[in-house]
């Protein structure tokens, strides 16, 4: 028997003919926080809303523990969904909101378990408040707490902090990210930031157009994106021209050593540059320099590499004039060999 | 949806569609039909020779110059007045914003009585010498109207994001252009809808009308009234109740073609910060920029709203024998030469207990209905379903009330349905006018919310039922109050179907004030206006009441 959550073959389209999903197949085993990752208009929510049974299969099937789900009604599947603004229910208070999927239970247990999640989600003493005097982030905990209370079996999270602003984002994405797993959920996150993504997810999918792209842990993506579309949204970027010549590739930015993937072992290939990946060092290949501007305490010098393609090289910030040029080379662990040659 | 819940909603479709069928599309098609086939044949002579007539064209031109003319002078003194109650923030503001609702839920009959007061030649405006005028008229309804107008525009302009006219100013627009460029085109879609209603409001105004403009000035509500009981030619009146909807229906088309093409996403703001302290004085002793709005609308206030409420109640105070209660007391007898069969206090009594009935069912009924159409169905033929449903409860508001009451005396008087002298016949009655009232009061609230959120408790276990319960009750119990208030209001102040309906042995109070007011006499006379004091109080009383339940908010029209 297959544990978790089965997603196979799954299609959603809406009235107009529009396919938001085009056959996804998927799998979250139990314990497993799932992000999936793609830029908005993907589909990835519409998947999400499918899976809590908001939108119905065009075709495929839905899983859980081996045992179909797609037949059982939203409120039959015992899956939580915490949405983007959180849809708090106004004319409750913090409380009664959280205990809102706790009706059948006993009152004493009720209201134990909305303390527990008070305090899960660091709100202690807030029970009674109402929910429109709460910030932004504030309303998120609450809604976290309401979607835990009930422990779901599955965990649904639609881009849950992509309504707040940048520091809080950051600051609540690695507190969400211990909160689910000290509540020991299953989840899938959908979102379109890969920093959000890499700090919660222990497995992500790539999708784009309605399709998974690919789906692994956050290293092995990181490593070894499936495609050049795969590195671009994960950040990478440029993607230059290279070939394998013995150990080594060589590039128009230089040589760099790195383990080509199976099967690209020799001829042709693409190499996707990360953020550090072009590092100044003496003798090395000269880049002219565009422009620059200082970021996060560093200089990022806008550089032309030698096929015409912008790229940034970041040296430390320091006062004086910016050079014509910079010389660079390759560091083996900030770039990915994608397959496939020129596209 | 499951299959049980779809079954749920055909039956909570069907039980107002029934309402609906049996108490108005029946009678006014067997009225209709009526004129139109008066021997099982159309009459396409007797049509054309209806046509003919110059009275015909004369009644159809008062009606549509009538209603243009008041819709127009409405939205002029109305938008600055949107302006100064919800743009601007003073002292006493709450309670001018409640004071300019008082016309809108006054009895019609009330409303032309005061007027009537105020314009005779022995009142203090006699001197104007426009008593039973086209500007009477006009004057009356605009009256009647001005809240629809500062309420409807008052609300969308509240919320609007005044940023995009800062940008405008930045830009080195003047504050005229600024308005006229960027405010006034944001405001369009409320003002075309506020208009419409109004046009609609006065094109099928019958009480006012009646106690106001007689005869001269009759539009073709009245008209219907006076060929059915006056001339008894049905044929005429069908034909006149058909013209009215197709007037009526008309406006609406046009009004909602209009909104469609300013309809566009607004930038609105959800909390109330847009407002800023009025303006009156500027540096030195020049006005400030809101002293003009300020001026206009204080002078609709004083001048159209206070200044008729005033006399009424001081020419109620006035009786044949001098200042006192004297009217007041006369209230307990049956007029000047027993013109009455019961006292007014017990047309008053009968008035609540009809009002009340008539408000059970309306709310009722357009509760269901406005349950059913916010509905958001997956398929395009369960929207369209939808959409056809939400119109046809509207069509009460373009039938004439007159219609409705004599469709009502030719087809409910057999078996099954033999309600000719019965006591329901009037409450059944004002409740066809207040069902699209009720509908309109609730459905926008109903509206509003954010289908994620019934989503959010489904995900959350709750089922259909509960969903319903737990999400859309607690807005539904907000909208309530006020539907409540506006059927009771409505039932309270019906005149036009009730005019037909009620027994002569049980008149309500505005069947009873209309004929206090045409008969001669000094007595009759005060009395009519004391018991017209009496009727605004009660319904001003029960607005009161209704607005305290649930905040300032007006139903999107």
């Amino acid at each position: 028997m297959v544990n978790g959550l089965e997603v196979r073959d799954v299609v959603v389209t809406y009235p107009g003919g529009t396919t938001a999903v085009d056959g996804v197949t998927l799998h979250v085993p139990t314990g497993e926080v799932l992000a999936l990752l793609g830029p908005s208009g993907c589909g990835k929510s519409s998947l999400l809303r499918a899976v809590a049974g908001l939108e119905p299969l065009a075709a495929g099937a839905l899983r859980w523990d081996g045992q179909p789900v797609d037949h059982l009604p939203v409120h039959r599947r015992g899956f939580g969904l915490m949405f983007q603004d959180g849809q708090l229910f106004p004319h409750r208070d913090v409380a009664g909101n959280i205990a809102y999927g706790l009706a059948d239970r006993p009152r004493a247990e009720r209201e134990r378990r909305v303390g527990e999640l008070l305090e899960l989600v660091g709100l202690e003493g807030y029970g009674d408040r109402a929910v429109t005097t709460l910030s932004g982030g504030e309303q998120q905990r609450v809604a976290l707490a309401r979607s835990l209370a009930p422990r779901p079996r599955l965990l649904l999270l639609d881009e849950p902090l992509s309504s707040l602003d940048r520091s809080l984002r950051e600051h609540l994405a690695a507190e969400l990210r211990d909160i689910i797993h000290a509540a020991g959920a299953t989840a899938v996150y959908v979102t379109h930031d890969h920093d959000e993504a890499f700090t919660v997810a222990s497995r992500i999918a790539v999708m784009s157009r309605g399709q998974v792209l690919q789906a692994d842990t956050p290293e092995r993506l990181w490593h070894a994106p499936a495609s050049e579309q795969v590195a671009r949204f994960l950040g990478y970027g440029p993607v230059v021209d290279a070939v394998v010549v013995g150990e080594e590739l060589r590039t128009p930015v230089g040589p760099v050593r790195v383990e080509p993937a199976a099967g690209e072992a020799a001829g042709a290939v693409r190499l996707a540059l990360g953020p550090r990946a072009l590092v100044p060092t003496e003798g090395g290949t000269p880049l002219p320099v565009g422009g620059w501007r200082v970021r996060r305490g560093e200089r990022e010098l806008e550089v032309t590499l030698p096929d015409g393609q912008g790229a940034v090289v970041r040296v430390p910030a320091e006062d004086g004039a910016v050079r014509e040029t910079v010389a660079v080379r390759l560091a083996a662990e900030h770039v990915a060999v994608v397959p496939g040659g020129r596209p | 949806m499951g299959p049980a819940g779809v079954v749920g909603w055909v039956v909570a479709a069907a039980v107002p569609l029934l309402f609906l069928s049996v108490f108005f599309l029946w009678p006014v098609a067997t009225m209709v039909a009526r004129g139109f086939f008066p021997d099982g044949a159309l009459d396409v002579g007797g049509i054309a020779e209806v046509f003919a007539r110059r009275r015909t064209w004369r009644v159809i031109g008062v009606t549509v110059g009538q209603s243009l003319t008041a819709t127009l002078a409405a939205l002029l003194l109305g938008l600055p007045g949107a302006y100064v109650l919800y743009r601007c923030r003073f002292r006493g503001r709450r309670l001018v914003r409640g004071f300019i609702t008082l016309p809108f839920v006054l009895p019609t009959v009330v409303v032309g009585v005061a007027f009537r007061a105020l314009l005779v030649e022995t009142g203090p405006l006699g001197f104007l010498g426009i008593d039973g005028t086209f500007a009477a008229v006009v004057a009356a309804l605009v009256f009647f109207n001005y809240a629809l107008v500062v309420r409807t525009v008052g609300a969308l302009w509240e919320r609007l994001d005044p940023r995009a006219e800062e940008a405008a100013r930045a830009l080195g627009a003047s504050p005229w252009r600024a308005f006229r460029t960027v405010t006034l085109p944001a405001l369009a879609p409320s003002i075309v809808s506020a208009g419409a209603v109004v046009f609609l409001f006065c094109a099928t105004s019958f009480g006012v009308v009646l106690t106001m403009g007689g005869l001269r000035y009759g539009t073709i509500e009245t008209e219907v009234w006076i060929q059915t009981t006056q001339f008894l030619d049905l044929r005429a009146a069908a034909v006149l109740s058909v013209l009215q909807l197709a007037v009526v229906g008309g406006a609406l088309l046009l009004a909602a073609r209009a909104r469609r093409r300013y309809d566009r996403s607004l930038r609105l703001r959800t909390d109330r910060s847009a407002t800023r302290p009025l303006r009156l004085r500027g540096p030195g002793r020049r006005p400030g920029p809101d002293a003009p709005a300020a001026a206009v609308t204080a002078a609709v206030l004083l001048g159209l709203l206070v200044l008729p409420l005033a006399y009424l109640v001081a020419g109620s105070l006035r009786a044949p024998e001098g200042w006192g209660l004297g009217n007041y007391r006369r209230l307990a007898g049956t007029g000047g030469a027993n013109t009455l069969t019961v006292t007014v206090w017990e047309a008053a009594a009968n008035s609540v207990r009809a009002a009340v009935d008539a408000t059970v069912v309306a709310v009722v009924v357009g509760t269901l209905v406005a349950l059913v159409v916010s509905r958001r169905p997956r398929s395009r033929g369960g929207r369209r379903v939808l959409g056809v449903l939400d119109a046809v409860f509207m069509l009460p508001l373009g039938v004439s009330a007159v219609t409705v009451g004599f469709g009502f005396l030719i087809t409910l008087d057999s078996p099954p349905l033999d309600l000719r002298g019965s006591a329901v016949i009037v409450p059944i009655a004002q409740a066809v006018v207040a069902v699209p009232i009720v509908v309109r009061t609730v459905l926008p609230v109903l509206r509003a919310i954010d289908p994620r959120l019934r989503e959010a408790a489904a995900v959350l276990g709750a089922s259909p039922g509960r969903v319903l319960a737990t999400v859309d009750g607690p807005f539904l119990a907000r909208g309530l109050g006020l539907a409540v208030g506006f059927a009771f209001a409505v039932s309270l102040g019906e005149f036009g179907a009730t005019a037909f309906l009620a027994r002569p042995e049980s008149p309500t109070l505005p069947v009873v004030i209309f004929r206090l007011i045409g008969r001669p006499g000094a007595e009759n006379y005060g009395m009519a206006l004391a018991a017209s004091v009496v009727l605004a109080v009660l319904t001003a009383t029960v607005m009161m009441l209704a607005e305290r339940l649930r905040g300032d908010r007006m139903g999107t029209w």
